[in-house]
C-alpha cells in the first residue's frame, strides 16, 4: 500500500485504523507514510475507511485556517478526506502478504475467504474429524501483532518432527516445499502477514503431548498464538472426552464454535 | 476461518453475543447454494439480528467509497440488512449475529425446519451454544474450543480493547482505533452507538456485534470494571 503525497492532507485518521500500526505521519514531508516492512497489505485502510474525494489544496487551506483560529474540526474518524490510498500491484513474494492478511481475497488453494479452511465448520458433511480424533488450528499473529513465515516454520518443523500430518488443503501447507519436514519455501520466510493458521489432526490420546509441544515453541517465537481444538460429539451431542483434558491442562474453556449437524451432501 | 472463535472475554461476557453462520462445503453442498444462503439470511430477519454479513461483501454497515462532507454532521448509520441479503452472489459463509439467546435459539429452530442442507454453526459461550442446540432439538455434531491467546501476549492491548477488536476475527478492527473510540466515548465526543458503528464498518465479513460493542464502550465510559475478565 502506498499513500499519495499529492493527495494526503496529513489528517492522521489512517494512522489509527491500520491493524499493524504501519502508518504514521512523516514530519519531514507532512504526509502520512506507510512502513513497507510492517505493512501486511491487508487493505483495512483503503477498504475499511470511507472515502471522500475533496480537493487536497482546499482541505489543507481549511486545516491551516482552523489551526490559526485555534478551532478544532473533529471529522469522522474512519474517513480519508481525499481518497489518498494507492493500492499497489503486488508481485511475488510480497503478494503472499495480502493473501494471508486481506480476508476479502480467497486463497487459491482452498477457495475459502480468510486464512484457514472449512475445518470443523463443515465436519457434518466432510467427516474430516472422526470420533477419537482431535483437530488443531494453531493461528499466529492475530490480533494485531503479525508474524513472519520463518516463525511459523519453527512451529511446523517441530510438529513435523513429532510426526504430525498437516491438513493438505490449508494455505500454509500449500506453501511448504517439504510437508513431511514442515519446511516452508525459502523465498517467503521473511514476509510479514497479519495471521496464518496451521491445521493438523491427531489421535485423541496425543492431545496433551501436542499442546505441550505448542507451548514450547511459543516461547521461541516473537508473536501471539491462538489455538483451537476441535472434536466430534457423541450421538447425544455430548462431548466429555477432550474438554476434561483441556481443563486439566489449565484452560478455562469459555468459548467454542459448535457445528449443529444440519449439513447434508446435496451436490449431484 | 476461525473468525468468530477467539473472541476475547469470559463466558458471561458473551451473554449478548450469538453468531449463527451457514457455510457450504466445497464439493459437498455448494452446488446451487446461493439461494439457500440468501434464504438463511432472510429467515434471520424475523428474529431481529444486530448484524448480518457475508464473507465476501461485508456486514450490514459498510464503508462508503464516495462520502459527501455532509456525513461529518449527519451520517446514516442504519444497518442495511437488505443489501447484505441481495449482495450474496457466490458460495461463501453468511452470518447472523444476535444479542440474546432466545433469538438465536428460535432462529436455529427455523433453520432446522427449513432443512437447507447447509452446514450451520453457533459461535458463543460453550454453555450458550449447548442451550441453543438443546432448545432447538439439535444434538451437537462437532465442537471447536477456543484456548485463547498464548505466546508473547505482552504484545496484546488491554483486555477491553481486545474485547472490541476480536469481534472482527480477521483483525481488521485495529486496537488503536478501538482505544481511540473508548477515549472519545469517555470524553463525550461520540456516543457508544456512534463509536460502535465506526468499528463495525471495518469488519469485512459482518460478524462484528455492535450491541456488545456498545455495552463495552458504555461500561468503559462509566468506569465499570465488570467487563474486564482480567
Amino acid at each position: 500500500m502506498r499513500i499519495s503525497r499529492r493527495r494526503c492532507v496529513a489528517c492522521g485518521n489512517c494512522t489509527y485504523v491500520c491493524p499493524m500500526g504501519a502508518i504514521s505521519i512523516d514530519p519531514d514531508i507532512r504526509r502520512a507514510a506507510v512502513d513497507r516492512e510492517e505493512c501486511v497489505e491487508c487493505h483495512a485502510c483503503v477498504d475499511g475507511m470511507s472515502q471522500e474525494h475533496l480537493n487536497p489544496t482546499l482541505v489543507r487551506a481549511l486545516r491551516w485556517l482552523f489551526q490559526r483560529l485555534r478551532l478544532r474540526f473533529e471529522p469522522e474518524p474512519d474517513v480519508c478526506p481525499t481518497a489518498a490510498f494507492e493500492p499497489e500491484e503486488l508481485e511475488w513474494p510480497r503478494i503472499v502478504r495480502r493473501a494471508f492478511s486481506d480476508p476479502r481475497v480467497p486463497h487459491e488453494s482452498t477457495g475459502v475467504q480468510g486464512r484457514g479452511t472449512e475445518e470443523v465448520k463443515t465436519n457434518d458433511v466432510t467427516g474430516r474429524i472422526q470420533v477419537g480424533e482431535v483437530g488443531f488450528t494453531i493461528e499466529f499473529g492475530r490480533p494485531g501483532v503479525g508474524v513472519r513465515f520463518h516463525e511459523i516454520q519453527r512451529m511446523t518443523q517441530a510438529l513435523a518432527r513429532a510426526g504430525v500430518a498437516f491438513e493438505k488443503k490449508n494455505p500454509v501447507t500449500s506453501l511448504m516445499t517439504d510437508a513431511a519436514a514442515g519446511t516452508i519455501r525459502e523465498d517467503i520466510l521473511e514476509e510479514k502477514i497479519l495471521s496464518a493458521i496451521v491445521e493438523i489432526k491427531a489421535p485423541l490420546e496425543r492431545t496433551e503431548e501436542i499442546l505441550r509441544l505448542v507451548w514450547k515453541v511459543e516461547e521461541q517465537i516473537d508473536t501471539v498464538v491462538s489455538v483451537g481444538v476441535a472434536t466430534r460429539c457423541d450421538a447425544q451431542g455430548e462431548e466429555e472426552v477432550v474438554a476434561p483434558v483441556l481443563e486439566q491442562l489449565g484452560y478455562p474453556l469459555e468459548r467454542a464454535k459448535t457445528n449443529v449437524g444440519l449439513g447434508r451432501v446435496t451436490n449431484l | 476461518m476461525t473468525n468468530t472463535l477467539h473472541r476475547y472475554g469470559d463466558a458471561e461476557s458473551f451473554h449478548d453475543d450469538y453468531v449463527v453462520f451457514a457455510i457450504p462445503s466445497r464439493g459437498k453442498n455448494d452446488q446451487g447454494c446461493v439461494p439457500k444462503l440468501k434464504q438463511f439470511l432472510e429467515m434471520a430477519l424475523e428474529f431481529h439480528p444486530v448484524n448480518l454479513g457475508d464473507a465476501v461483501h461485508g456486514g450490514a454497515l459498510r464503508p462508503c467509497a464516495s462520502l459527501t462532507p455532509v456525513a461529518h454532521w449527519k451520517r446514516d448509520s442504519t444497518p442495511d440488512f437488505r443489501a447484505v441479503i441481495e449482495g450474496v452472489d457466490t458460495p461463501t459463509t453468511v452470518a447472523a449475529v444476535f444479542d440474546n439467546r432466545a433469538a438465536a435459539e428460535d432462529f436455529l429452530k427455523a433453520v432446522k425446519a427449513a432443512d437447507l442442507g447447509l452446514c450451520v454453526n453457533v459461535s458463543t459461550s460453550i454453555d450458550g451454544a449447548e442451550q441453543c442446540c438443546h432448545g432447538a432439538g439439535l444434538p451437537r455434531h462437532s465442537i471447536g474450543y477456543s484456548l485463547g491467546f498464548e505466546g508473547q501476549t505482552e504484545k496484546l492491548p488491554e483486555a477491553k480493547v481486545l474485547m472490541l477488536t476480536t469481534m472482527c476475527g480477521h483483525s481488521m478492527v485495529s486496537s488503536s482505533l478501538a482505544k481511540k473510540m473508548m477515549d472519545w466515548v469517555k470524553e463525550g465526543r461520540r456516543t457508544p452507538e456512534q463509536a460502535a458503528g465506526y468499528l463495525q464498518r471495518f469488519c469485512s465479513c459482518g460478524v462484528f456485534n455492535p450491541a456488545r460493542a456498545r455495552r463495552i464502550l458504555a461500561a468503559r465510559a462509566a468506569g465499570s470494571g465488570r467487563e474486564n475478565p482480567d
